[in-house]
């Protein structure tokens, strides 16, 4: 437990960190960001020791740091600084031996068992132990700076400040020294303070973030607290967007580059859809921002190709992934710019058109294939598993949404497909009642994001009515032609 | 485990090699009888007595404490290059020996040892004149700061000794000769002024040798890790200056031999201070008998001063090392 109150120091008695208060519990991580210069390390130098502290105070259990000893207080606080090697050879083993220093006493040496064991611990850890016998000079910076980490672990301090860990480090070993990081903290109930440049790494990794600004604190709290994009837009002067990890209940932040707006877009016209006897694929110029409940890359996404693939009636559905992929490569299709919907439905009875609005225009391709409609309000009486005769609804604005806007279209788009239903007097053959769709259905909104962004996409927005007019008429439009088909 | 156990061996069989070639090997044969029976050749007995073994072990303590000065001063300042005679330190020591001589010092109660505590005064000062005026100059201590600085106060100090044996009679004109290093002819009263010192100094820095594989890493790393700093430097350059002193007040100014040691020593056995320290210190002893030997049989009967050994070997080393730290710099940063 460290408890750090109305810290200010730096260097020849001028304050460079201001009035810092914070505190770390047992096995947790604190963060420390900022953008360069804000004093993010000064913090960290002011709290080891190395640099004076002008006023406040830093307890570590409840005694002020400076009743410490140099020794006493390396036994209680290890310290990792961003390091570099030094001009005489050491092997790997003897650097990380260094750790015990404060542990070593007497006037003969004292090497005990567990000096030995926390050394072959700490390099088991950070998994330099097959490099033990090389000298530092030979390993690559990131290798260096893992010995090091192993260094101040060997230290087994209760308490470990790290500054930038995971400097000169790829991705797999920021991961690696992380993890670790985070496993001695909770197994081992140690204590952390590290600073970090990179946000979505202190997010995934720290309980708590400390935002500096100039010297001072911005903002202290769990990460979802202290990531707010638009306090980080204002502490680092750059346009930023939070999103959720997949895994993780953690924010993400990335960065929207400068030019942003003048990012080339798609405009999609009738032109760019093509009907084969297997597919109808829409082919756009650039990407379009897609949200869908496709087969292949579902979610949203950016995507330059769109496939509504017809498949026999007796297409095996348990593969499927695998002979998407397989379909992919045989056709020569990206697999990662392309999103793949699956029907039943001959591609030729496929319906598409074009509506136009102020801010561009709305294309709906539908391909109905109705044969198991289905009443959703009554399926929990069926026992018998679906085949494949879907509703397949796309959905192309020329246009920009906003995320929210996306969900609504979605909406809007599924209501008026259920319209269609209902209009056409598709039945549920088992209940009888009205049918709102098929088992199998799937949607997907597509907009080529160019022009003002519309914020919403309900039934009363101008895009919503499109929407709303345009699935209900050619989805009605695809279920004659299934019918007629 | 056992590389450091081959490498004390080695330390320790080369300088009983060292030392029995330095008593046997001269203008005079100096029968093995001699050292349990001093009847059987009476003037060699005397040789071998009066002469030979003090001057071996002399050179000996000379090359220990040089060498190991040097190893810690290296590990101090982080510095391959640094040893008493690059660092200026040797010359301040001069400076001090020679006052105490010019001026005809003695201080009551340590009588003989004046001069090697003048001599160790010189040496201290220097080190701290040099230390700030390089710190002043460049707050990094950049390895070509603190040599160049040592060579600046090296030339200055030179200049005040050269001045003093200029004001002063015949007596300071013979110093001239010892000053250019040599452990010819001073027997067993320099043997007995230089013992105290290597004791003390050497232990001094054995004391430190934990601390110096930290420093290393640095003064910041240090203090992470628990070293009193201050007090580490402290004894390091206190230690280290005394020896130099001490050595100096005995023998004069011998160049490299603290460069070379320390040098050869951490290529083979590694930079571990633990055992660079007593190895270097047993390497230095054997360097400097060896160097003195040939100083003394080369060109027979005459004799070359011991500095003038030192140096042929010790500058080209300093060349090598320069060198290598310059083209490696970029890997180093």
């Amino acid at each position: 437990m460290i408890v750090v109150e109305h810290l200010s120091g730096g260097y020849d008695g001028v304050p460079i960190v201001k009035d810092i208060s914070f505190s770390v519990k047992k096995g947790k991580i604190l963060g420390i960001l900022g953008p360069n210069g804000s004093g993010k390390s000064t913090l960290l130098k002011v709290i080891s020791g190395i640099l004076p502290a002008t006023a406040g105070t830093i307890k570590v259990d409840g005694k002020n740091i400076s009743s410490y000893n140099a020794r006493a207080l390396a036994k209680k606080m290890a310290v990792l600084p961003q390091l570099h090697a030094n001009a005489f050879s050491n092997s790997v083993r003897d650097a990380v031996s260094l750790g015990r220093y404060p542990h070593q006493s007497g006037f003969f040496s004292s090497w005990s068992d567990f000096d030995e064991q926390a050394v072959q611990h700490a390099m088991v850890q950070t998994d330099v132990t097959r490099y033990e016998q090389t000298p530092m000079e030979f390993l690559s910076g990131g290798e260096q700076q893992r010995v090091f980490v192993a260094q101040a672990l060997a230290q087994t301090a209760e308490i470990l400040l790290l500054d930038e860990p995971t400097n000169h480090l790829d991705i797999a070993h920021q991961r690696q020294i992380l993890d670790m990081v985070r496993k001695e903290a909770i197994e081992c109930g140690l204590t952390v303070i590290m600073v970090l440049h990179d946000m979505n790494l202190a997010s995934l990794y720290c309980d708590e973030l400390l935002l500096m600004e100039s010297g001072q604190m911005r903002a202290f709290g769990v990460p979802h607290e202290v990531l707010m994009a638009s306090q980080i837009e204002e502490v680092y002067q750059a346009r930023v967007a939070t999103y959720a990890h997949p895994e993780i209940p953690k924010p993400q932040i990335t960065m929207m580059p400068a030019s942003g707006e003048h990012l080339q877009r798609a405009y999609i016209n009738k032109d760019n859809f093509k009907v084969t006897e297997h597919y109808i694929q829409l082919k756009s110029e650039f990407p379009l921002k897609t949200v869908s409940s496709a087969v292949h890359n579902p979610g949203i996404g950016w995507y330059d190709c769109l496939l509504n693939r017809s498949v026999p009636g007796d297409y095996v559905i348990n593969d499927v992934k695998r002979e998407v992929a397989a379909f992919l490569q045989k056709e020569s299709f990206s697999s990662t710019s392309t999103v793949v919907m699956l029907t039943a439905v001959p591609s030729r009875l496929v319906a598409i058109n074009e509506y136009a609005a102020s801010f561009g225009s709305v294309l709906v391709a539908v391909t109905a294939g109705v044969g198991n409609a289905v009443d959703v309000s009554r399926v929990h009486e069926r026992q018998i598993e679906p085949y494949i005769g879907t509703i397949n609804t796309w959905v192309i604005i020329n246009g920009s949404l906003s995320e929210e806007a996306f969900f609504q279209a979605m909406m809007t788009a599924n209501e008026a497909k259920t319209k269609a239903l209902q209009s056409e007097d598709v039945r549920d053959e088992l209940s009888g009642t009205i049918a709102t769709g098929t088992a199998t259905d799937s949607l997907l909104i597509a907009a080529t994001q160019k022009g003002e962004e519309m914020q919403y996409g309900g039934p009363i927005t101008e895009v919503g009515k499109i929407i709303g007019k345009g699935v209900f008429a050619t989805t009605v439009q695809a279920i004659k032609n299934y019918k007629n088909g | 485990m056992s590389k450091i156990v081959t490498a004390y061996v080695t330390a320790i069989t080369l300088l009983i090699i060292g030392i029995w070639c330095g008593v046997a090997i001269g203008s005079v044969h100096i029968p093995l009888e001699v050292l349990w029976n001093k009847a059987v050749d009476e003037t060699a007995a005397n040789i071998f007595w009066k002469i030979r073994l003090p001057r071996v072990l002399l050179a000996g303590l000379v090359g220990a404490s040089l060498a190991i000065a040097g190893a810690a001063f290296q590990g101090l300042l982080k510095n391959p290059l640094a040893d008493p005679y690059t660092l200026g330190v040797s010359s301040g020591a001069s400076v001090g020996a020679v006052m105490t001589i010019f001026f005809g010092l003695s201080i009551p109660v340590v009588g003989l040892y004046t001069l090697p505590t003048f001599s160790m005064l010189g040496a201290v000062l220097t080190m701290v004149a040099v230390m700030s005026f390089a710190r002043v100059v460049d707050r990094s201590l950049k390895m070509e700061t603190l040599i160049l600085t040592g060579v600046i106060f090296s030339s200055f100090l030179g200049s005040l000794i050269s001045l003093m044996i200029a004001l002063s009679g015949e007596e300071l004109r013979q110093v001239m000769g010892w000053l250019l290093g040599s452990v010819s002819m001073r027997g067993w009263p320099f043997v007995q002024m230089i013992i105290p010192f290597v004791i003390v100094g050497s232990l001094m820095l054995w004391t430190q040798r934990r601390e110096l594989n930290v420093l290393l890493y640095g003064e910041e790393r240090a203090k992470h890790l628990g070293v009193n700093v201050k007090r580490s430097k402290y004894l390091i350059l206190v230690g280290g200056s005394m020896l130099t002193g001490a050595a100096v007040a005995v023998s004069g100014t011998i160049g490299f031999v603290g460069l070379v040691v320390p040098h050869m020593t951490r290529m083979i056995w590694g930079s571990d201070h633990r055992h660079l320290l007593p190895l270097s210190f047993l390497n230095g002893a054997t360097l400097l008998i060896i160097c003195d030997l040939i100083a003394r049989t080369i060109i027979m009967p005459r004799e070359l001063p011991i500095g003038v050994i030192t140096a042929f070997i010790g500058a080209p080393v300093f060349s090598y090392i320069f060198y290598k730290q310059r083209r490696s710099k970029g890997v180093r940063a």
